[in-house]
């Protein structure tokens, strides 16, 4: 499985792309793999704040819906408005266009995965 | 024995499958301690004594009433196709549509269900509908909670006292407020709805015909929640709908309605039909079954069960809704009721219903002390100012055979001599002189 | 006979076309209402003749599996026979044409005895057979009643001033319990399970001052019986916590133990399931929910009462009441044809129905397990989980059934089992049916041993194939759009 090098990887099965005191937020391969066809993502509200591993949206497939965390305290600054119309964006490209949020941060991440440890602890 | 077709061969075949001597032995894990402590049903009777039994208790119901009840719950004329069809075996003895391959006729039917209603109410979408309509108004606060996050309804006292009453219970362990605004002389007091409006309001509720019969436009409600992110949840009355403004054209966000009126008999009050509308944007939140159109491997149109992944069997403890199953024989009743009148039919018994309504009121306001309650248009139902106690007035009334309706004063405050009147395609001018007649040799 | 596709009812419109028309009004809306109260636009609903409703909706319906027609091993599901005489009985004018609000007019009850008595009646014979106090026919569903029994637990400790804020649910009941517990404002804990039953360590530990409830599916949806029910029922009497019985089930052991004998509090039944009321599709149902002494005044109203002289009226003077959980006596259509299979069966045909049910289950059961595993080697009880050999899907196996004519088992319930398929015959099948079955089981699985194609390309001549699911959740077709012209 291809988990990309520059990303941090949370054990509920997020991604986190840090750009300064910014980050871009979606779920793994491995996670979309696991939930199948998505038909819905629920995302929340620009504005919205978080604190970490606080539950911020759910993605629905055929036969599993399955909730989404926040792997940092956060505030919402963008969210992949694609998702709405194209939920299999998440399938076909879970690491570049099927990203989720854009989220600005005061204190950096920690306690997450590198590429190398997440693929290690779920390699299917 | 009764539904058992086993004979003692086939007995004896199976307990030697299985390795056990006797029946009783399956039940070996039930301790003699837990055994039944007594058991004294009657013993089982005979097909023809079971229905001479309940012939005989249906004889005690009184048969031959003339009656003017309505209060939400309406006796239309049911099309006799509607019977034969909806009691065919292969709907009424089937399960929910789980295998889709061999339930397109429940599927195809719950579908055009949800086209109809969703085409009468002027609205998005429709679900495959739940228990009744209080059952409805619940889950579309519900609905509102989820969508707008937050915890107050603004509910009209103007909408039917048991939906209401089967809010409070509902919601009674529920973060919800509930601010119920007085009516004024039984038409809905909008200003103060307004006003009651405000940014912690999930919802405002009102009804439309209301309780008391009144007809309204709600679309600057509507409006005014809308400017404060709340909902406008409204009430109608199917067969009304297919004359009065819709939900959709007041810009309503859910509608629900009691579905009796459209083929189901009353029944003692149930099974029911408890109609959920709702615009796209609230799709999500809409609780229990949907259908939803698709294709097969080989292209193929079909139905099937959809946005199941909100249901308890998979979200459990945070499922949209506890409801799993839905009203579908009488949806299917509905459905079959409505391609039967059609439009015009629909229209017609609304019609029909309004002009009797108004003949009574002609005759009954010509009795000395009797008036109407207010001047708001009304459509089939109309509420009565009596110089008398309602209830006493029904009752004398109901021993010489005729119901002139439903005295709201047990629901209302204050209002002891307000008689509620309803007429149907059913009611004659000649059951209006009759009542005419008992009431003012009452009064 | 070809199966053609029919088109919807809005397909087959024509304007002008009608069936069922009441009479021309003397007069139209806009005459008699202002025309800003009225909508714009008639509904666009199917103009289409009598013959063409007749028509369409006859063929539509040949389009279903349903117990008349077919075999239907649907665990958790009781698919039993559905009397026709109950049906008949429901639909005697006497009963289908009176309104509601009647008994609440003064002096109104006179004119409903019949139907007063009738609930009357059905609520004694269910607390006989269930060992319990007292029942409500109010519930309109299963999960109906799951809530109504959750909200009156809620309403007996709040009475009692407990402070309790959580109800245990194990891993293997029915996905709406833990639903329900929620709408009454609980806090669900999850309670694994250990050899199929309750694990008696996992309870203790879970059982904190702060539990209301336990509630329990027995025997439970792996078709076993609960051996540990008496340690458990004392567990939690020891922290006044109360015992809920799920219904579900009740087929299996109605007649043979009733649940308040043996501690539960409170019950819910599916009369649709139990009392083989017709499923009609999805509904209507009846959760009809019984409760032990101590529950009674919490119960819904109105509630039907004896009078000294013998009458039936409507009582609402039971001030701890937790109110309405339907506007009036739920879905009495619905339990009124349960009241009439009662009465057919009585004493006697209460429990050979559970017999009988058990008998067929473990016939299944014995006969299958050689080609089919099943995960707990012993007697189980109306219904048994099992499992298809390695490489072979559940779903696979239930598609190959429908094309032979026998609805799937359950499938992929309970979750605790891989590629469950759960079965349960109910007493009203006969043994070649039986067989029929086992011997199209055994034949897919040989079958799909050898070729694991043949069995996912089931079903081929289903009135549908193997719809696409995927696509109708993300296309969301809910109603049918209007041609653009």
């Amino acid at each position: 499985m291809n988990n990309p090098e520059n990303l941090l990887y949370a054990d509920s099965h997020e991604w986190l792309r840090v750009e300064k005191n910014e980050a871009v937020i979606g779920i793994t391969d491995y996670a979309q793999h696991a939930l199948g066809d998505i038909t819905f993502v629920d995302m929340p509200q620009v504005g919205d704040e978080f604190t970490k591993g606080q539950e911020m949206g759910a993605i629905e497939s055929v036969k599993a819906a399955s909730d989404i965390y926040m792997p940092l305290a956060c505030k919402v600054i963008a969210v992949n408005e694609d998702l709405d119309t194209n939920p299999e964006l998440i399938n076909t490209d879970p690491y570049g266009k099927g990203w989720i949020l854009r989220v600005s941060f005061e204190n950096a991440p920690e306690g997450l995965l590198s590429s190398q440890e997440y693929t290690a602890k779920y390699p299917e | 024995m009764p539904y058992i077709p086993h004979t003692d061969e086939d007995i004896r075949e199976m307990l030697n499958v299985i390795g056990v001597g006797s029946i009783d032995d399956l039940f070996a894990d039930i301790q003699p301690e837990m055994r039944p402590q007594s058991f004294n049903l009657p013993k089982g009777m005979s097909e023809c004594e079971v229905d001479s039994y309940f012939h005989s208790l249906a004889a005690k119901n009184k048969q031959d009433l003339i009656s003017f009840l309505g209060a939400g719950y309406y006796d239309h004329y049911i099309p006799k196709a509607v019977d034969a069809l909806s009691s065919r075996g292969e709907f009424l003895t089937s399960y929910t549509p789980y295998q889709p391959e061999v339930s397109q006729g429940t599927l195809q039917s719950i579908f055009e269900y949800q086209t109809a209603i969703s085409r009468l109410f002027e609205m998005d979408c429709c679900n495959a509908s739940v228990f009744d309509a209080g059952n409805a108004l619940f889950e579309a606060g519900m609905m509102a909670a989820r969508h707008t996050k937050h915890d107050t309804w603004v509910v009209d006292e103007a909408i039917n006292p048991l939906w209401r009453k089967m809010l409070d219970t509902y919601s009674a362990e529920l973060d919800i407020t509930i601010v119920t605004v007085p009516h004024k002389d039984g038409i809905s007091d909008k200003e103060a709805l307004k006003a009651a409006i405000n940014d912690d309001c999930a919802a405002v509720m009102v009804q439309n015909p209301n309780f008391f019969g009144a007809i309204d436009d709600f679309t600057e409600l509507f409006e005014h929640a809308k400017a404060h992110k709340a909902l406008g949840v409204l009430s109608v009355y199917p067969v009304m709908q297919s004359i009065l403004k819709t939900p959709g054209e007041m810009g309503a966000d859910i509608a629900i309605a009691e579905g009796q009126s459209l083929g189901l008999p009353l029944s003692f009050g149930g099974a029911y039909l408890g109609i959920i509308t709702c615009t796209k944007a609230l799709i999500r939140q809409i609780p229990g079954r949907i259908i939803g159109q698709t294709q097969d491997i080989d292209g193929k149109i079909g139905y099937v069960l959809t946005l199941q992944a909100r249901e308890q069997h998979i979200r459990r403890a945070k499922a949209t809704s506890n409801i799993c199953s839905n009203q579908g024989l009488c949806a299917l009743r509905s459905i079959i009721h409505m391609a039967l009148l059609g439009p015009e039919g629909l229209r017609r018994t609304a019609e029909n219903g309004m002009i009797t309504a108004r003949y009574a009121v002609e005759k009954l306001t010509a009795i000395s002390g009797v008036k109407l309650l207010n001047d708001a248009p009304y459509g089939n139902e109309f509420a009565l100012v009596l110089p008398k106690d309602a209830h006493e007035i029904a009752s004398q009334m109901a021993e010489n055979g005729i119901i002139p309706g439903f005295p709201v004063g047990q629901y209302y405050q204050n209002m002891d001599n307000i008689l509620l009147v309803a007429c149907t395609e059913k009611t004659t001018e000649s059951h209006v002189d009759e009542l005419a007649s008992i009431l003012g040799g009452l009064l | 006979m070809k199966n053609r596709s029919i088109g919807t009812l809005f397909d087959k419109s024509v304007k002008g076309r009608t069936a069922v028309l009441p009479t021309q009004p003397s007069q139209s809306a806009k005459d008699m209402l202002p025309k800003g109260l009225l909508r714009q636009n008639a509904p666009r609903l199917p103009e289409v003749s009598e013959l063409d409703v007749v028509r369409h909706f006859t063929n539509n319906s040949h389009k279903n599996f349903s117990i008349d027609g077919n075999l239907y091993p649907l665990g958790s599901c009781t698919m039993k026979y559905n009397p026709k005489v109950n049906e008949s009985i429901a639909a005697l004018p006497g009963f289908s044409s009176t309104h509601p609000l009647i008994p609440q007019l003064k002096g109104g009850e006179a004119y409903t005895q019949g139907s007063l008595q009738a609930v009357y009646e059905v609520e004694e014979v269910l607390c006989e057979i269930n060992g319990m106090k007292a029942f409500t026919m109010q519930p309109m569903s299963g999960a109906n009643g799951e809530f109504t029994g959750v909200m009156l637990i809620a309403a007996y400790h709040r009475d009692k001033g407990n402070k309790k804020t959580k109800i245990i649910v194990p891993d293997a009941a029915h996905g709406t319990n833990p639903a329900s517990a929620m709408m009454a404002g609980y806090e669900v804990i999850n309670l694994p399970s250990k050899d199929g039953m309750v694990d008696p360590e996992a309870l203790e530990a879970a059982l904190t001052d702060d539990v209301a409830a336990l509630m329990m599916t027995c025997p439970n949806t792996l078709g076993i019986f609960e051996n540990h029910l008496p340690s458990i029922v004392e567990k939690l009497r020891k922290i006044d916590a109360l015992l809920y019985y799920d219904g579900a089930n009740l087929n299996a052991i109605m007649g043979k133990m009733r649940v308040g004998d043996v501690g539960f509090d409170v019950v819910h039944l599916n009369l649709h399931k139990t009392m083989a009321t017709p499923h009609g599709g999805g509904g209507p149902g009846s959760g009809a929910v019984g409760v032990s002494e101590k529950l009674v005044p919490y119960l819904p109203v109105a509630r039907v009462v004896k009078n000294e002289d013998g009458s039936f009226a409507l009582s609402y003077d039971f001030p701890k009441s937790i109110g309405y959980i339907a506007p009036f006596l739920g879905n009495f259509s619905v339990y009124l044809k349960a009241f009439a299979y009662i009465k057919r069966l009585g004493k006697e045909g209460i429990p050979r129905a559970a017999e009988f049910a058990v008998l067929n289950a473990n016939y299944l059961r014995k006969s299958m397990e050689s080609f089919l595993t099943v995960p707990f080697d012993r007697i189980c009880m109306h219904e048994f989980v099992s499992s298809p050999p390695e490489g072979i899907r559940a779903l696979d196996i239930a598609k190959a059934l429908l094309e032979n004519g026998i609805h799937a088992p359950t499938i992929y319930f309970p979750l605790i089992v891989n590629e469950c398929l759960m079965f349960e015959p109910t007493e009203t099948e006969n043994k070649d049916t039986l067989d029929e079955l086992i011997e199209l089981m055994h034949e897919f699985v040989e079958k799909g041993k050898k070729d694991p194609e043949y069995l996912t390309k089931m079903p081929l001549t289903t009135p549908v194939r193997r719809l696409d699911e995927t696509m109708a959740a993300r296309n969301m077709i809910l109603t049918q759009q209007e041609k653009v012209k």
